[in-house]
């Protein structure tokens, strides 16, 4: 079982965390200009890699608050623990969210907010 | 009700040289030393015509049905561990075909209807036993929902009643029917064709009957890239040298996302892992498959006498065979509260599988964006029930380049025009 350590409320058991699955999704602003299949990237196309993964977790039972894990996915062991919003610091986690194909996505380049003029 | 006894595809060859009680008794008298190996060990060939990727149930019956329907012998299947050492060794055995959607209805009673002539077709003794499947409910609105889905089930031509609790302790003495449980028995719904099988016994059959048909079977070989040429497939790179093939088929639990990076194909999938555990053997007791979805447990009794009792699945992504203590936990408590005697049970073993479950938790059978590569993947927690009724469609569409009636709905292009199989515990328990 893991001993998951929350960013607000401090180490608690497994039991008490739900899973929100990969993490750093963001949904595409310009939806129009982007087809269905690549919309089908952001909606269901899901990082499945076998070792560093970046995931989303909530304290479900506790502040009910979100928040980021680097963990790996063939030891299960929590490399880094990081708030929304924020990119992951280790090394490892840094390095699984460039590589990830997501970051090459229609989907996420239509994430971006649009930039005026040009 | 409606039966279709027309079992599909039957008196298929492979599975020679027969085994018989002449050939038992005959082995008998030689102390069992000499009975002839089930199937070959080949070292690969530089190239084949189709290699499937995956030596599990799934996979060998891929092939199997490759050389004996679609009259293809150049093929090789490709395990990186030991024929049926992964998913199809971990699972609780349970067949049935109870789905709700038309299209699982069609794959799931089209796998149901060749189980019941499989151990013929494979001369190999598969132990299918139709011992029926009694789904429980445990609430008035689970019940009501329940009936509604046995209709829309026997619509479908697929045997299906609900029970009342009186009915149910009467078919499972064990059962504790007292109203003032946490989760009374409010009522359930049997599925008289459904059953259990010998696991092992699966891979095993399908293998044999392959290797007689010259399938080169394959194992400790590990896939370690694609060989690609002009969007098309050329081969495989593996621990046992470069295989160059016309056709590759992808039939893996727990890595088709590894094997789908290998050439740029991103599946919907999450490797998740799902528990279960057998104790310690007793008298036969328990005749039937019971399952819970609302308690989230499914218990039966092997042949050995173990009962062999199965967890949902973990909530995080794993590709470490094992899970968490609570998932297991919650399930013993559901299943001891319904079947008290299990409390003075020991437990014997307890084991993880990874499981590919997908968002609308049915299966992809599909073609790629590489030509000549096909993926069969995504089973999710019910994948056994399958085995038969997936090989045969899969190898329908490797053979053919297209899929057939029963396969099409289970294209990988669903992701994109939202055309969704949602089986979210549509019947049994839930994926």
């Amino acid at each position: 079982m893991l001993n998951i350590t929350c960013p607000f409320c401090g180490e608690r058991e497994e039991l008490e965390f739900s899973c929100g699955g990969e993490a750093h999704i963001v949904r595409p602003l310009a939806e129009n200009s982007i087809t269905d299949a690549e919309f089908a990237d952001y909606l269901f196309l899901r990082d499945n890699p076998k070792g560093v993964f970046l995931e989303r977790w909530r304290h479900a039972s506790g502040c009910r608050r979100w928040f980021n894990m680097v963990r790996d996915t063939v030891s299960h062991e929590i490399i880094e623990i990081y708030p929304m919003g924020a990119m992951p610091k280790s090394k490892q986690g840094l390095a699984a969210y460039k590589a990830s194909w997501r970051r090459h996505t229609a989907a996420e380049a239509a994430a971006k907010p649009q930039k005026k003029g040009k | 009700m409606a039966q279709d006894l027309n079992r599909g595809r039957t008196g298929l060859p492979g599975g020679k040289p027969k085994y018989s009680i002449f050939s038992l008794a005959r082995n008998a008298a030689s102390y069992h030393q000499d009975w002839q190996r089930a199937w070959r060990a080949p070292d690969p060939k530089k190239e084949y015509d189709v290699v499937i990727v995956g030596g599990g149930g799934h996979g060998l019956a891929t092939a199997y049905y490759l050389a004996s329907v679609h009259g293809l012998t150049n093929i090789a299947v490709v395990e990186k561990g030991w024929l049926g050492g992964g998913n199809t060794g971990r699972n609780t055995t349970i067949i049935r075909s109870n789905y709700m959607w038309d299209e699982s209805a069609a794959i799931y009673d089209h796998a149901l209807k060749l189980w019941e002539g499989l151990s013929q077709d494979l001369n190999f003794n598969l132990m299918f036993s139709q011992r029926g499947v009694l789904t429980i409910a445990h609430s008035w609105g689970e019940l009501r929902e329940m009936s509604r889905r046995v209709h829309a089930i026997r619509l479908n031509g697929i045997d299906s009643d609900v029970l009342s609790p009186e009915e149910i302790k009467k078919k499972v003495p064990l059962i504790n029917i007292d109203p003032s449980i946490r989760y009374p028995v409010m009522g359930g719904f049997l599925q008289k064709r459904g059953g259990t099988a010998r696991h092992d016994a699966v891979a095993w059959g399908y293998a044999r009957a392959a290797d007689d048909l010259g399938v080169d079977i394959i194992q400790n070989c590990e896939v370690t890239g694609m060989i690609r040429k002009g969007g098309a497939i050329a081969g495989l790179e593996t621990t046992r040298g470069t295989i160059k093939a016309k056709k590759v088929g992808v039939v893996v639990a727990g890595h088709c996302s590894v094997l789908g990076e290998m050439a740029d194909i991103r599946l919907p999938i999450a490797s998740r892992p799902l528990q279960a555990l057998v104790s310690e053997p007793i008298k036969p007791e328990l005749d039937t498959v019971i399952m819970s979805n609302a308690v989230h447990m499914y218990i039966s009794q092997s042949d050995k006498g173990e009962m062999v009792l199965g967890a949902g699945v973990d909530k995080y992504n794993s590709y470490a065979q094992r899970g968490s203590f609570p998932v297991p936990e919650h399930m013993i408590a559901a299943a001891v509260e319904l079947f008290p005697i299990l409390s003075r049970l020991r437990m014997l073993r307890h084991w993880g599988g990874i499981v590919d479950t997908c968002p609308d938790a049915s299966p992809i059978i599909s073609k790629t964006d590489v030509q000549g590569l096909y993926f069969n993947c995504g089973w999710g927690t019910g994948g056994f029930k399958a085995t038969p009724g997936s090989g045969h469609v899969f190898a329908d569409l490797i053979a053919n380049d297209r899929p057939n009636k029963i396969a099409a709905p289970y294209a990988l292009d669903r992701f994109q025009t939202g055309l969704l199989i949602d089986e979210h515990g549509a019947a049994g328990v839930a994926h």
